[in-house]
């Protein structure tokens, strides 16, 4: 079958962009296909942490890939901003957990622990510390914070001008950026792929899904199996810039390079990205301000919802068709922390035409299979 | 740099802009008394020191933050001016308490 590009990957946010820019860096012909500006994106409304800590409860190996992206992430920015001239802004000073109970922190601890006591777990620091041992590392806590978790290798980033960096940089490469191009239909054949879209059609030797949510569609075109819940809403209050007073990020309150603070970290079982809960949004407030009082007086200049990308079971979904092969699938909640893994590992894979199975077996979609398989 | 259309009628408003007395009309913005007034910055930013001015005029940018009669971080193009108003550029000092 004739083709227009190698590869063609579908989807433009943070995690189909890394992946091109991957792509690219194996000196692949790539393109891009994207929806329009008024996409549901999470790689706009994310809260852009770097993040370690929390991560890996049930599933080990997510906990190794996780720390290798954040040691590959100083890399990735240093390799972007000398494209680009763009500065994501990656910082890893180190991030809390903060406790405003003697049972949250209770809770915060059990947890660490059984993410720690699971075979497989690589070593690595967090702490649990006290309300004195929080103050020296980050003053300017409130009375109400009893304690905390903290872990050395977490961080944060700009993550709009990631998006950013990763579309120049893609583009300075050579890939075809098409965005609204709504794919429609995905058809295998002659050991190619065609694919439908809103513009017409493009021909590739290999297709990557990349497209959140949507892959849950996508992948059963092309004999994949991607199932997500697309019901799991986040919201995020924003205020005004304020001078530098957090010298770490907490998993629900960051201060971004531009001086404004971020408070998240809501869930809520909702799949309508346009609302608002403020409910929510006051107790995210009222938390934020009894961590911080500097932010007692804050004017809150924005605030947002947006649909996390959520695989049914929390951990990313790496997987090659066997069907059809040359089709690949990608899709992960943590398209900030990963993107380091995404371009500098994944990508080279899709680049080879074979996933590597002794590191990404663990993250194949097989593992929902088991019920059937029994 | 800013000359009032001379069509435009107003009672007279008299308000300060750190501690100096300023005249504005009835309907103008603290922004717009501010630019009357010859002020090329409103204050300075809270990141890097830089000085600011009144930019969007419609609420967006928060460019325009001032102080008004001691309440810090105000919007100056959203707020109307009244008399007795006390309007002080906004700057690391003059930063709401913690």
């Amino acid at each position: 079958m004739a083709r227009d590009y190698d590869i063609a990957v579908i989807g433009g946010g943070l995690v189909g962009a890394a992946i091109a820019w991957g792509l690219a860096r194996e000196k692949q012909c790539v393109v891009l296909l994207d929806e329009g500006d008024i996409a549901k994106r999470a790689s706009r409304g994310n809260f852009a942490l770097v993040w370690v800590q929390s991560k890996g409860l049930g599933l080990p190996d997510y906990v190794g890939w996780t720390i290798r992206s954040s040691d590959q992430w100083p890399r990735l920015a240093a390799e972007l901003q000398e494209q680009t001239g763009l500065d994501v802004c990656f910082e890893r000073p180190g991030g809390f957990a903060l406790a405003l109970s003697e049972a949250e922190l209770a809770a915060r601890a059990a947890t660490i622990e059984r993410i720690h006591r699971q075979p497989g777990v690589p070593t690595f620091a967090v702490d649990i510390l006290d309300r004195a041992a929080i103050e020296k590392l980050q003053p300017g806590i409130g009375p109400a914070v009893v304690g905390g978790s903290f872990c050395p290798l977490d961080g944060h980033v700009n993550s709009l001008r990631l998006f950013r960096a990763f579309h120049l940089a893609t583009t300075q490469l050579g890939v075809d950026y098409r965005p609204s191009h709504t794919v429609r239909g995905i058809k295998y054949a002659s050991g190619g792929f065609r694919i439908a879209t809103s513009a017409g059609e493009v021909r590739a030797g290999k297709v990557v899904l990349a497209a959140g949510n949507a892959n849950a569609t996508l992948a059963a075109m092309v004999g994949l199996h991607a199932p997500m819940r697309g019901n799991h809403r986040g919201q995020i209050v924003v205020t005004r810039r304020m001078p530098r007073f957090l010298r770490h990020p907490v998993v629900t309150v960051r201060q971004t390079d531009e001086g404004t603070v971020m408070i998240g970290d809501s869930y809520e079982d909702a799949s309508d990205d346009a609302r608002l809960t403020l409910a929510i949004s006051a107790v995210m407030a009222d938390r934020a301000r009894r961590m911080f009082p500097i932010l007692e007086n804050a004017t809150v200049v924005r605030t947002w919802s947006c649909l996390r990308v959520m695989p049914q079971d929390g951990f990313p979904i790496y997987d090659q068709s066997e069907q059809c092969p040359g089709a690949f699938v990608a899709c992960c909640h943590s398209g900030v922390t990963l993107a380091a893994n995404h371009a500098y590992d994944l990508a080279p894979m899709i680049a080879r035409g074979a996933l590597d199975a002794e590191r990404l077996a663990p993250f194949s979609a097989r593992r929902f299979h088991v019920q059937k398989a029994a | 740099m800013f000359k009032r259309l001379p069509e435009v009628a107003g009672a007279t408003v008299a308000i300060t802009i750190d501690g100096a007395p300023f005249n504005a009309r009835a309907g103008d913005s603290v922004a717009a008394a501010l630019l009357l007034a010859g002020r090329a910055a409103c204050g300075t930013t809270a990141v890097s020191g830089k000085k600011r001015a009144p930019y969007c005029l419609m609420g967006i940018c928060f460019e325009c933050l001032v102080v008004v009669d001691g309440e810090g971080a105000r919007q100056a193009c959203l707020v109307p001016v009244r008399d007795g108003m006390r309007i002080e550029t906004q700057s690391p000092k003059t930063e709401p308490a913690a």
